[in-house]
């Protein structure tokens, strides 16, 4: 190292030092594939009796990619909870403080911790999401109904597709732990967010329908599916609309970090 | 040779003035005691000295310079807010090497700031399992790792044993005596007195004194004397004829204020009178800080 200066490399540097050093992040990631791989291993066991009972229509939809992906739906929140923890496990300790006080320039420090928690959550969501297409592709060839092959058409975007899916999630989870500072809170909403808003959407009034189209769980996961969806013909534009909210909550992440007192 | 300069610092929160209009130099070469009881805001105020807390007015510069404008921070400014700001699943070793390069420090800072706060032995272990004395070492280790020429410590002793309270002491007369700028709070008086070279104190957010240890401890008033004689009435009436001021003190001994010892075994001489005991008495240091604050304290009483 040259001359002692901050500078973001070198913030990028420090954050991975925390992060690695954590066992907490090692047990996360241990438990995002553990689960993440345990529900498509459950989810693809008896899909060879689904196929075998399904009609005629049904089998005209089967999308043996978009199967082996839906263990996205849980392993979203295992990855928001370490993203959530990135920033609130500082506060709740009080060491935002120590880090303050070390790099006082604020917005560079919060780029840090963003650019390092998307880099693991890129490559632990790809990782998870090829890992699972082809467990459930496997355990599918085995019960003898159709599957899919890496080159076939929509599988990659759709595989690939679900790895930034879930790296968005982690960066609306970090957005949401700095706006709220605290675990619990900023866990709650992101539950409301990916479970609860999904789940009562159909009561919201029409002008509020539009949001759907882009909300997580919902329009936004449509990439996840090689059977295109007639509500979503054009599902990178769904997901292209999450992420823009996803920066507008860290461009609200931003403006009250750098403001509020700690 | 940096410094602390505080003017007119100011903080509200909501309708409350926690930090009134405050101004105050740290210098260095020397511990400055900030006291003041609780809620007097102290730990505010250094807040808004390392750009923690956005002060409602007024400005801290340190070397002249307003904290998040400092290019190294950690060569310039080490602090210790809270013993707990480390988090308990990291290694000591891997928090003070992520601090270190965060501002491009040698790596090897992390080793010799753990070595030189006798924490060298628990490198590889997670401060979860730090008892409070080796806690409050590792934020201290983390003070020292740019070698900064200003030192900030809040309350450090706080729930120390008194081994470790000594070792703190000693630890801030030595960064002291290399001529760094120390600047500690506590709200004990007795505390401050071991430690302290210079006095800053405040309540309810205002400044009440900004003292030289010496200086202050003459502001107490002028000591007094224990006496003890075999005659204490006769002498007593001596002593009131002489000027003094003679209360009676425990086990019929004598209080005398109005003369000093020496005057006192002069009289005792020239009279003939046998003295068991001529004890020159320090004010104590509550009496030095109750005598110092007491105007401040009415008129804060007067104006709430
Ligand atoms: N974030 C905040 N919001 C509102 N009030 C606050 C906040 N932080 C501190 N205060 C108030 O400011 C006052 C001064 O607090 P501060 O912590 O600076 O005092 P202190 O001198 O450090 O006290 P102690 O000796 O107990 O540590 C207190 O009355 C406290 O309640
Ligand atoms: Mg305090």
């Amino acid at each position: 190292m040259s001359s002692p200066k901050v500078t973001f490399g070198r913030l990028l540097l420090a954050e991975w030092i925390k992060l690695r050093g954590l066992r907490s992040t090692w047990y996360t990631l241990a438990c995002l594939f553990a689960v993440g791989l345990g529900i498509t291993f459950l989810t693809m066991s008896s899909a060879g009796a689904d196929y075998a009972s399904a009609t005629a229509a049904e089998r005209q939809e089967w999308d043996p990619t978009g199967l082996s992906l839906t263990t996205y739906i849980v392993a979203q929140l295992i990855i928001g909870v370490a993203g959530i923890l990135v920033v609130t496990s500082e506060y709740a300790t009080g060491l935002m403080r120590t880090t303050l006080a070390a790099t006082p320039r604020r917005h560079l420090l919060l780029a840090a911790k963003v650019v390092v928690a998307a880099a693991v959550a890129v490559v632990a969501g790809q990782a998870l999401m090829f890992a699972s297409f082809f467990l459930g592709q496997a355990l599918l060839a085995g019960q003898g109904v159709p599957y899919a092959r890496p080159g076939g058409e929509g599988v990659l975007s759709a595989v690939a597709g679900g790895g930034l899916y879930l790296a968005a999630i982690a960066l609306l989870s970090i957005g949401l732990g700095t706006i709220m500072r605290a675990t619990a809170g900023a866990l709650a909403t992101l539950v409301g967010i990916v479970f609860l808003v999904p789940a009562v959407a159909g009561i919201f009034p029409s002008w509020l329908q539009g949001l759907v189209t882009f909300w997580p769980t919902r329009g936004a996961a449509a990439v996840l599916a090689t059977v295109p969806d007639p509500a979503y013909p054009h599902p990178w534009l769904n997901l292209g609309g999450m992420c823009l909210g996803v920066a507008a909550v860290l461009a609200a992440a931003f403006v009250v970090f750098r403001r509020r007192d700690v | 040779m940096t410094t602390i300069d505080v003017r007119g610092l100011t903080k509200r929160y909501g309708p409350d003035t926690v930090v009134d209009d405050l101004s105050f130099t740290v210098a260095p070469g020397q511990v400055t005691g900030f006291l003041g009881p609780n809620g007097a805001g102290k730990s505010t105020t250094m807040k808004m000295i390392m750009g923690l807390a956005a002060p409602t007015r007024g400005s801290a510069t340190i070397g002249g310079r307003r904290y998040r404008d400092l290019p190294v921070p950690l060569a310039e400014v080490g602090a210790l807010l809270d013993a707990g700001a480390v988090h308990g699943d990291r290694k000591a070793y891997d928090h003070l090497l992520a601090l270190a390069v965060s501002n491009g420090l040698p790596r090897r800072r992390a080793g010799e700031v753990l070595a030189r706060t006798g924490l060298e032995g628990v490198a590889g272990k997670r401060a979860g399992g730090f008892s409070l004395g080796m806690r409050q070492r590792l934020g201290i280790a983390a003070a020292l790792l740019g070698d900064p020429a200003v030192l900030i410590f809040d309350e450090p002793v706080n729930g120390l044993d008194p081994e470790g309270i000594r070792w703190i002491r000693d630890f801030m007369r030595s960064l002291a005596r290399e001529g760094r700028a120390v600047l500690v709070s506590s709200h004990l008086m007795s505390e401050m007195a071991q430690t302290a070279d210079h006095l800053v104190v405040i309540g309810r957010g205002r400044l009440i004194a900004d003292i030289g240890m010496s200086e202050f401890l003459r502001a107490g008033g002028e000591g007094t004397v224990l006496v003890r004689t075999p005659e204490p009435g006769a002498f007593a009436r001596r002593l009131t004829s002489a000027g003094a001021t003679v209360r009676g003190g425990p086990e019929s001994s004598l209080v005398v204020s109005g003369l000093t010892s020496g005057e006192i075994g002069k009289l005792a001489a020239y009279h003939g009178v046998e003295l068991s005991e001529l004890t020159p008495q320090r004010p104590s240091l509550e009496d030095a800080f109750m005598e110092l604050t007491k105007d401040s304290v009415e008129y804060q009483g007067a104006s709430a």
